[in-house]
């Protein structure tokens, strides 16, 4: 802060009005605004994400949520650490005791904390590795999803007229597709692989984002302080990412967090069907699938990474709830009362 | 001011002499026409009709002078406005800026001139976007005429709210945490960051407490005679406009009906329409309130998709007669009149006139037109 | 009425021609050698040339683009490069599947979770309202083969190990052959499939009356006289589905997803089945059939659910 506190109310522009210099104005009244504050400190205002931030943080179930998603992004990071520290790679098969004499795999023990899969190869490192896909595959695919939606949603509110009519129907046409039917079509021409998955997924994601931004788009292109905007000279691109943009991160911030799970979980159908990321590189998905046939006599097989998945896009779901309940509190809640 | 209003404009699509530029007049608006087409249809949209916003609207804005223009809501004045500006394009006519013809310039051309003129909007919440700092709103113009690096704008912009009130140190904060006057005080340090020669205010105070209201108004008067601006005033109440103003028009569905200096206007209200209006407007002695007789418009502002044949004031005029049907009376100097008093009716009320007892000689059924 | 039917057909038409072309140029487009996968490894040159003149590979792009719509128009899938069965032969064989999953389940979401919804409402923060939230959070949060292992797990293997088989392991068996065990062997892929999607409609649901229950016009009716009963389901019911019929629109295309998954859990022969087995066969004339007719599907669908709205809600203009 370079101004020092104006004491007595009264502006006194002299000493700081080069360029537009003048007598002191004689104002009639000193507005409100001019009042001299004692707690100089405070004059930064608190910004909407602050106090989003501050009522997002008295949410108990979504400061839980976001606990466990830092807590499992962090074992993520350090699974080959971890896994080194275990003992098992991924794709290790302990050949001694990673199955019973009949070849099933072997339950929770001290060699292998969660047991073994069909293959004698260590549950938990396996999980832990599965939870790097499907963070990775939920973030990654969702932030393209995102951004490609906001462009999208963004031109064609903005633009409005043709541009807003094709614009839409394209979005109309992605929403319309039969997608876990075109995204095994287009796994089975391109061949399936991390890559691949993160595509598909953000392909039949963006367009609902962009329908929520470009209803967005046209209320706030109605706005007076975009036509201030329009006024003072600036051009449509600095309108539409200065003005508008910001405008919209609320809403794009809460649909954001409510679509990671759904990737989330997308990505874990592709793999269960088999056309995710290829094995033996574990993943929830392909791991379920594989316990399909051993869920009878191994419980932990299924358990475990089914368990993963559904803790973490139940967290995904909480937080996104508590992010939507703080940036507007006018939504319902999905979850509380 | 200015001494002449109808020599001053240069040529259209020359460029201004140096003279002229000087002294002609600020703004020249010359048979403005402004329609908005209403459009129907799926596939192919036709145009099922339009909105005769502006019609035929000629005007000049002097040097440092504060131009009046009232109306009802809806008549017209905040589209002009808007023209002035060039926020909307013209249908039709001629826009003159300090001599230059700027009907036709596209976006990007327009933007130099849009340092030297600024618009003031009427609503403080809505005209300052929520998400955004006070010190980067008043800070848009300097970033988007590119003057100044990023950290020479905050004296800057520092100097502009101690210049219209406001306490430098809110900087960081955002519009939520302003009363509404000072975020219209935002509006004006706005408008005036890039010293602008021209400002248009856009029914500035209509949203503010009445108490509030002078204090802006006082704000705007004095940094009027601080820079030398040229305000166009825009507002629904003659109450204000007369405080501010020097000249009056009063505009009635699209179209100027009277022109003339404030105190002429008032105390000379030649078109009945500015009769009404006056007669309408609030008077703080109550004994003249009292002793005033009340003019009451019969009937609804006709619609301006299909506005009224002849003088569009017609179908409500207590004065009207066939000829008012038929033709619009132009906007001249009547008989009796100074030179700088307009007024566009057949009929213009006389001096000390009783338009309560009059009543208008057109049949019933051509005022329900 | 009319009108709006016809552009809603009209623009249900552009659609599908979007997705021929679409589904066209992703699998003829991209490179990927036919003749050759068809005829095997130990094929001649020659044959193969025969086999791509056969398929009409080597004509333009555009008129292969005209034959196959011009095949499909007339109802003409084309032959698995699998089996060489005609594709219309093997979709008829595993629509019945699909149809009997979907339909049964999309019944059981719609009554259940409707259903649910109401008496939540009409009981507000009960035990069973609440059971319903936490219902609907994990609906919200589950994937459907995770649900579809845990009722594996417990109605099928708990029970049957306990020696109550109530519930038959997999398999299809034909609604005309005994509709008895058509239903008995798909009660599990019913409730999988619709477990999840029924807890969106019960928040749905709730929400809704409970914003209708608060109106005025409500009250006015409730203070008039009509009984509670028949002010719940008369006009409160009524206005409440309206969001109801949207969602289900919107879930439809979720369905085909849903079911293609059930099928692999349950073992059901059915469409999905077909196309995740033909993709990795890339067998694609079955592929793109299965595309098409579900998009088809979807299609259809919500023009049906757009009516459906104009019908329970009179402020609807089919404008």
């Amino acid at each position: 802060m370079s101004a020092d506190p104006t004491p007595g109310g009264a502006p006194e522009p002299a000493d700081r009005t080069p360029a537009l210099d003048g007598a002191g104005l004689a104002l009639a009244e000193p507005p409100a605004a001019a009042a001299p504050r004692p707690g100089a400190a405070d004059i930064e205002g608190r910004s909407p994400w602050q106090l989003a931030w501050i009522h997002v943080r008295r949410d108990r179930a979504a400061m839980i949520s976001l606990a466990f998603i830092l807590l499992l992004a962090l074992l993520s990071v350090s699974a080959p650490l971890l896994a080194h520290w275990i003992g098992w790679s991924p794709t290790d098969q302990d050949r001694t005791q990673g199955l019973t004499v009949d070849g099933l795999p072997v339950g929770p023990s001290g060699r292998h904390l969660l047991g073994t899969d069909n293959l004698g190869r260590d549950i938990l490192v396996r999980v832990l590795y599965g939870s790097q896909v499907s963070l990775l595959v939920g973030v990654v695919s969702t932030l393209l999803a995102v951004a490609m939606g906001v462009l999208v949603g963004l031109v064609a509110g903005y633009f409005g007229s043709a541009v807003d009519t094709v614009l839409s129907r394209v979005m109309d046409l992605v929403l319309s597709f039969p997608f876990l039917l075109f995204a095994i079509a287009l796994v089975s021409i391109f061949g399936s692989s991390l890559a691949i998955s993160v595509f598909v997924i953000a392909f039949f994601s963006w367009a609902a984002v962009g329908r929520i931004v470009r209803g967005q788009t046209l209320s706030i292109r109605e706005k007076e302080y975009i036509e201030a905007a329009r006024s003072l000279g600036a051009n449509d691109l600095r309108i539409m990412f200065v003005d508008v943009l910001p405008n919209l991160l609320a809403p794009v911030i809460v649909y954001t967090t409510l679509l990671i799970p759904i990737a989330i979980v997308f990505e874990a159908t592709l793999s269960f069907l088999g056309l995710g990321v290829v094995p033996p590189s574990p993943t929830w998905g392909n791991m379920l699938s594989d316990s399909l046939d051993f869920y009878q006599v191994a419980w932990w097989f299924p358990l475990f990474p089914g368990l993963a998945l559904l803790l973490t896009t139940l967290a995904f779901n909480l937080l996104g709830d508590g992010v939507r309940d703080a940036l507007d509190p006018r939504a319902e809640r999905l979850f509380q009362d | 001011m200015s001494t002449d209003s109808t020599s001053g404009g240069a040529e259209v699509g020359q460029p201004p002499t140096a003279e002229s530029a000087a002294t002609g007049p600020l703004v020249e608006v010359r048979e403005a026409v402004k329609y908005f087409p209403i459009r129907q249809g799926i596939v192919f949209k036709r145009e099922a009709g339009r909105v005769h916003a502006v019609e035929g609207v000629s005007l000049t804005v002097r040097r440092g002078e504060t131009l009046g223009l009232v109306g009802e809501t809806g008549c017209g004045k905040s589209t002009l406005a808007r023209c002035i500006t060039k926020l909307h394009p013209l249908t039709s006519g001629t826009l003159l800026f300090e001599g230059q013809d700027i009907t036709g310039l596209s976006r990007s051309q327009v933007r130099p001139f849009r340092r030297r003129m600024q618009m003031i909007f009427q609503d403080p919440y809505g005209s300052l976007n929520p998400r955004r700092r006070v010190g980067s709103i008043i800070g848009d113009p300097f970033a988007i005429h590119g003057e100044g690096a990023r950290d020479e704008r905050k004296p800057k912009v520092q100097e502009l709210m101690e210049l219209v009130g406001l306490n430098p140190e809110h900087y960081n904060r955002f519009p939520a945490e302003f009363s509404g006057g000072q975020r219209q005080r935002i509006g004006v340090a706005r408008a005036l960051a890039l010293k602008p020669s021209l400002i248009v205010a856009d029914e500035p105070v209509s949203a503010l407490d009445v108490s509030i209201q002078a204090q802006i108004l006082n704000l705007l008067e004095d940094l009027q005679r601080e820079f030398g601006l040229t305000y166009v005033f825009i507002s629904h109440d003659l109450s204000v406009v007369r405080h501010v103003s020097d000249r009056i028009a009063v505009m009635y569905l699209g179209q100027v009906v009277e022109l003339a200096g404030s105190e002429e206007l008032h105390g000379r209200p030649r078109h009945p329409y500015t009769n009404a209006l006056l007669s309408a407007a609030s008077v703080a002695d109550p004994d003249q309130a009292a002793a005033r007789q009340r003019i009451v418009l019969t009937g609804d502002v006709p619609s301006p998709i299909a506005p009224p044949t002849g003088c569009r004031f017609h179908p409500r005029c207590p004065k009207a007669q066939e000829i008012c049907v038929e033709q619009t009376p132009p906007l001249v100097a009547r008989a009796g009149d100074p030179d700088s008093h307009l007024t566009a009716c057949h009929f213009p009320v006389a001096p000390g006139e009783d338009l309560t007892r009059v009543t208008a000689t057109i049949p019933e059924e051509e005022r329900a037109e | 009425m009319l009108r709006f039917l016809v552009r809603r057909v009209l623009s249900g038409v552009l659609v599908l021609w979007l997705i021929s072309l679409f589904t066209f140029g992703l699998f003829y487009v991209a490179p990927s050698n036919v003749p050759r996968m068809i005829c095997g490894r130990l094929c001649t040159q020659s044959q193969v040339e025969l086999i791509t003149k056969q398929l009409g590979l080597n004509q333009p792009l555009p008129v292969q683009y005209w034959h196959f719509l011009d095949r499909l128009l007339h109802g003409d899938l084309g032959y698995s490069y699998y089996n060489s069965q005609p594709v219309s032969t093997l979709i008829g064989n595993a629509l019945p599947i699909t149809a009997s999953l979907a339909i049964g389940a999309a019944v059981l979401w719609l009554v259940g979770g409707v259903a649910i919804g109401v008496v939540s409402a009409v009981r507000p923060r009960s035990l069973l309202d609440r059971a319903g939230t936490i219902f609907a959070l994990i609906g919200l949060s589950m994937p459907s083969f995770l649900i579809g292992i845990l009722l594996l797990y417990f109605l099928f293997f708990k029970l049957t190990t306990a020696g109550l088989a109530w519930f038959p392991p997999s398999g299809y068996v034909g609604i005309t052959s005994d509709p008895l065990e058509w239903a008995h062997h798909l009660l599990l892929p019913w409730f999988a499939l619709a477990f999840i999607t029924a807890a969106t409609y019960v928040r749905l649901t709730r929400n809704q009356m409970l914003e209708v229950l608060g109106e005025d016009y409500i009250r006015t009716a409730r203070s008039k006289g009509v009984a509670r009963s028949r002010v719940t389901i008369r006009h409160a019911l009524r206005a409440a589905l309206t969001p109801v019929v949207t969602q289900f629109g919107i879930d439809l295309a979720g369905l085909l997803g849903g079911a293609i998954v059930t099928e692999r859990l349950f073992g059901l022969p059915g469409l999905g089945e077909l196309a995740v087995s033909s993709v990795t066969r890339q067998d694609q004339p079955v592929v793109i059939a299965t595309v098409l007719l579900a998009a088809v599907f979807i299609v259809v669908a919500n023009i049906v659910v757009d009516l459906l709205y104009a019908v329970l809600d009179p402020r609807v203009r089919l404008g």
